[in-house]
């Protein structure tokens, strides 16, 4: 077969143009994935969760939303869109908005106050929409944030059912006293979404407990008045204890918007 | 060649100023003042790993403990250099706490004179100054 001068020169041109396609791509490829390998091993396979009893909030406490707020830097602006929030106090129907049809109970709970927070979902809608990996569900059952990789697209605070993410419009350091109130956790930056991380900081799976459980333990005089419960809902002693409370106080447990099917992990006794 | 003259002095300009980054610092004097690293009182005679590797490659490490951190809730470091040396995985408290309470003169120093801007102390706290 004859090849020609031009034909030569033409598929010389193609070969090494496809060359260098295969060669950045590949290089693109792995430089966008630097969290391949990374694997939580240092954790249990557990299933963090709260349990909360609201008939054992007192009027007008704000204790734990004041602990946490201290501890995790977080910033209070005087614009209420530009709010910041990780564990609030809301009413009966904004909670549970789903049960507001439902004549009879709604006229009982309308101005009933209940904590919310991030519920840590086993099958979270967040994670799944978050473009950078950003968040993250970590074995241990909690939903976490890696600030650094966020890039405030707002999917999250879209995708979640309870309203639980809160996006910083401005910068966070405008809300807080100069200096912070906790200078060893860090603020966070304009532009990135932030929320509740069950102090994930802490030595939650060893002898601490969030701020909020230890805030409102402090103040009930023990962790079996606490208003506020921790653990791991698949360790049969957490179980058990809970069980117990339900027995005992004639309680059932309630979820937010189950029908979301996002599995939440933070329980109402009610 | 038509216009040869025309053609050379255009190259010459186009590779002055496509060249600019390579020469700018040199000609104006930028970078003829090294800064000087001052190591506070506190920080002793070593680092998380010896000097050489700490100067390359300490932003590898904070990104290394970053990840470990918040995706693994694994904090505590073994160093290579220094077996058996344990230390919290933290910017602020181990780096900037323990040992370089200057953060001004020690790291500002260097990032100026190489024109880098870390973003860190957008969120994490400096503590010490």
């Amino acid at each position: 077969m004859e090849v020609t001068r031009r034909e030569f020169i033409k598929l010389a041109g193609l070969a090494s143009a496809g060359a260098v396609v295969t060669a950045s791509s590949g290089a693109l490829l792995t430089g966008c994935s630097p969290l391949v390998g990374m694997e939580d091993e240092s954790l249990n396979d557990t299933n963090m969760g709260m349990i909360t009893i609201p008939s054992r909030c007192e009027e007008g406490c704000t204790g734990c939303i004041d602990a946490c707020n201290k501890m995790h830097n977080v910033p209070k602006h005087d614009n209420k869109d530009h709010e910041i929030k990780w564990i609030w106090e809301t009413e009966f129907p904004h909670a549970f908005t789903e049960y507001m049809e439902n004549e009879i109970l709604k006229e009982r709970m309308e101005h009933v106050p209940f904590l919310v927070m991030c519920n840590h979902c086993s099958n979270p809608a967040c994670v799944r929409v978050c473009p950078t990996q950003a968040t993250f569900r970590r074995k241990d059952g909690m939903v976490l944030m890696d600030y650094h990789r966020c890039i405030g697209c707002r999917f999250c605070v879209a995708a979640c059912p309870y309203g639980a993410r809160s996006f910083n419009f401005k910068d966070p350091k405008k809300g807080l006293e100069d200096p912070v109130p906790n200078p060893n956790f860090p603020t966070r930056t304009k532009g990135v979404v932030e929320k509740c991380n069950f102090c994930s900081e802490r030595d939650i799976h060893g002898s601490e407990l969030p701020y909020c459980v230890e805030a409102c333990a402090n103040k009930k005089g023990g962790v079996e008045a606490s208003a506020l419960i921790f653990g791991d809902l698949d360790n049969p002693e957490f179980k058990e204890r809970i069980e117990k409370i339900q027995k005992d106080e004639k309680l059932i447990p309630l979820r937010r918007k189950e029908i979301a099917g996002t599995q939440p992990k933070v329980y109402y006794l009610v | 060649m038509y216009d040869t003259s025309k053609i050379v002095i255009g190259i010459i300009v186009f590779l002055a100023v496509f060249t600019i980054p390579f020469w700018y610092s040199q000609v104006s004097g930028d970078a003829d003042e090294m800064p000087e690293i001052v190591i506070a009182p506190e920080a002793g005679d070593q680092c998380v790993e010896d000097v050489d590797y700490m100067r390359a490659k300490h932003m590898d490490l904070l990104n290394t403990w970053r990840n470990d951190v918040v995706r693994g809730a694994d904090r505590e470091y073994e160093s290579d250099a220094y077996p058996g040396v344990i230390y919290d995985k933290s910017l602020t408290d181990t780096c900037l706490g323990q040992c370089h309470t200057n953060k001004s003169e020690f790291c500002d120093q260097c990032h100026t004179y190489v024109n880098v801007e870390p973003g860190c102390w957008e969120c994490h706290n400096i503590v010490g100054e």
